[in-house]
């Protein structure tokens, strides 16, 4: 089985959230980047059927150079190649185009992606993805079996779940449940030192085309203070929520 | 010309989203100077649309559509879009909208912008606001394309009446089979879940292990609220996942997020933060939490919480 997992680098959770120029850009002075969590657990899921089963799997992103050492963490993991689609990836459609060439180059049968990244939150790729290369696609998916042709996939809806059934090619996009966090790997020293030596390829974009711009960005407005409510006195509470915020 | 929502049903009735696409819907009519169609799927009584503004509702019956499938969704909703001329699509940002959405844009070729939280700022060029960076900031995105897709995010414009006269026709299109069937789903019945909810109660490691979440249980059910909790919680098997609320988990966007026992880390607010109202309980007034609360109360869950359901009861009773 070829296996792609589409990585995106975006800013640690942890970030400072600001912007430059008149608001226009994301702030990266001082930011850590990391794989985006969510194809970080597409990515171990990879890996797993890599190991069990016998898979190869190959990293793909959309974006400029900085984006490099978040690739080669992903090699570092296991994964056994690299390919980086030079171009900046102002858009979800324009990301999706790129890698739909990617994959149709490629011969993948599963394609694995996280359901959203935590920077531009979209949501928007992997289905964008899968139309485009007329695969079958899954959702938020939360448990991911293949056995030969045959896909089983769980994703979760509201107050629950729902199994599918799929033959490959699929576009998978997985979230926490595909694997447990417990199971997230860290690169070990060895697989740093092999990530040197394997494969990462740059290859050009296809084309700049984009459906969406981002004209400016803007921050929430200041949160006032918290009103504390001595814990004697749980009927001022009440009367704040029904009078004052008018939620109950 | 025409703005089409896709107001979604379950069991023939709709979602509160649905009223609210709508409501979005005739917004960017009246900005557009355009008119608002609104599309169903196997929905029993489509009547409640016009009280918020829909002028024409299409209606699609069809047994293959019973259960959500988000390429034959997707293949409806393209196709009333090409039959009405719909500039704007509208839906909405739950999972579904987001599973459908992405296949309608490129049957579309048309830009898509998901979480959106107002009405457009401008229609030339197309502006929309929408969430960024994890509920962190927020972005004004432009659609260049002729056909936009918005997508908005619940609970963020709300529900608005505007009452019109309107008209219902039915609608066939020819729907597109997937190569991905359901087989089996599961859900919790009766209990409010977090997606639908307007209030929610979440509990973190405060409480100190499963036995003693009857009492959250209690006052989510005298609020009518859904239960929710902190990833440590349910990481150690206290709770089931899907009431793991934060970045990795379930987003809430509720009128009311009460958390009883939850320190409050980054990754937790960042899957909160679109809650209009935010209420803390915890016994350490250090916790991170209390600066992103809109009102607190610094005591011991196992105090507060039995007052706050028997006080709560009183008042409803009132």
């Amino acid at each position: 089985m070829k296996i792609l997992v589409c990585i995106s680098h975006v800013p640690d959770t942890t970030s400072k959230i600001n912007f430059t120029d008149n608001d226009t850009k994301f702030d990266t002075n001082g930011v850590q980047f990391v794989i985006n969590p969510y194809d970080e657990f597409s990515l171990t899921r990879a890996m797993w059927f890599k190991e069990k089963q016998g898979a190869t799997v190959t990293v793909v992103n959309v974006g400029n150079a900085t984006a490099e050492p978040t690739l080669r963490k992903a090699l570092a993991i296991g994964a056994d190649d690299a390919i980086r689609v030079n171009t900046e990836p102002t858009d979800g459609f324009l990301v999706a185009k790129e890698l739909a060439a990617v994959v149709k180059n490629g011969g993948y049968d599963l394609v694995l992606a996280g359901r959203e990244s935590i920077d531009y939150n979209g949501g928007m790729v992997p289905g964008m993805l899968a139309s485009l290369t007329d695969f079958n696609f899954v959702n938020g998916c939360v448990g991911l079996e293949v056995d030969g042709e045959n896909v089983s996939a769980t994703r979760e809806i509201d107050g629950g779940s729902e199994t599918l059934s799929s033959s490959l090619p699929i576009v998978i996009a997985g979230q926490k449940g595909i694997v447990e966090e417990s199971d997230l790997r860290i690169p070990n020293m060895r697989g740093i030192m092999m990530a040197r030596k394997k494969p990462l390829q740059v290859v050009e974009a296809t084309s700049t085309d984009a459906n969406t711009t981002i004209q400016s960005f803007e921050k929430p407005a200041p949160k006032g203070a918290v009103k504390l409510v001595d814990a004697d006195n749980i009927d001022e509470l009440i009367n704040l929520l029904h009078n004052e915020a008018k939620v109950i | 010309m025409s703005v089409l929502v896709f107001a979604d049903s379950t069991d023939g009735k709709f979602k509160k989203t649905a009223l609210e696409v709508v409501s979005y819907g005739k917004k960017v009519a009246e900005q557009l100077g355009s008119n608002v169609v609104a599309l169903t799927i196997n929905a029993a009584d489509v009547s409640e649309l016009y009280k918020y503004g829909a002028e024409k509702v299409i209606t699609v019956s069809n047994d293959s559509l019973k259960t959500f499938n988000a390429k034959s969704y997707a293949s409806v909703v393209s196709e009333a879009a090409k039959a009405e001329n719909a500039t704007v699509v509208v839906v909405d940002s739950s999972i579904d909208g987001l599973y459908l959405a992405p296949i309608v844009a490129v049957s579309l070729d048309a830009g898509y912008a998901s979480n959106v939280v107002a009405a457009p700022s401008s229609t030339a060029p197309f502006t929309v606001k929408r969430k960024a960076f994890s509920n962190k900031a927020f972005s004004n995105t432009v659609i260049s394309t002729d056909v936009k897709i918005i997508g908005v995010a619940k609970n963020s414009f709300g529900v608005h009446e505007n009452e019109v006269s309107g008209t219902s026709e039915e609608f066939s299109p020819t729907i597109a089979a997937s190569g991905v069937k359901s087989e089996k789903v599961e859900k919790v019945t009766g209990q409010v879940t977090i997606a639908d909810a307007d209030i929610v109660v979440s509990a973190g490691r405060g409480l100190k292990g499963p036995e003693n979440w009857g009492m959250i249980e209690e006052l989510a059910d005298v609020l009518g609220a859904a239960t929710a909790c902190s990833k440590p919680v349910s990481d150690l098997g206290w709770r089931p996942h899907g009431e793991h609320v934060g970045q990795t988990g379930k987003p809430v966007a509720s009128n009311l997020y009460i958390a009883i026992g939850i320190s409050g880390a980054i990754q937790h607010l960042a899957g909160i933060n679109a809650s209009k109202v935010k209420v803390v309980i915890n016994t350490d007034p250090e916790a991170p939490f209390f600066k992103a609360a809109d009102y607190g109360i610094v005591g011991d869950a196992f105090e507060v919480v039995p007052k706050l359901i028997e006080k709560l009861k009183a008042f409803k009773a009132s």
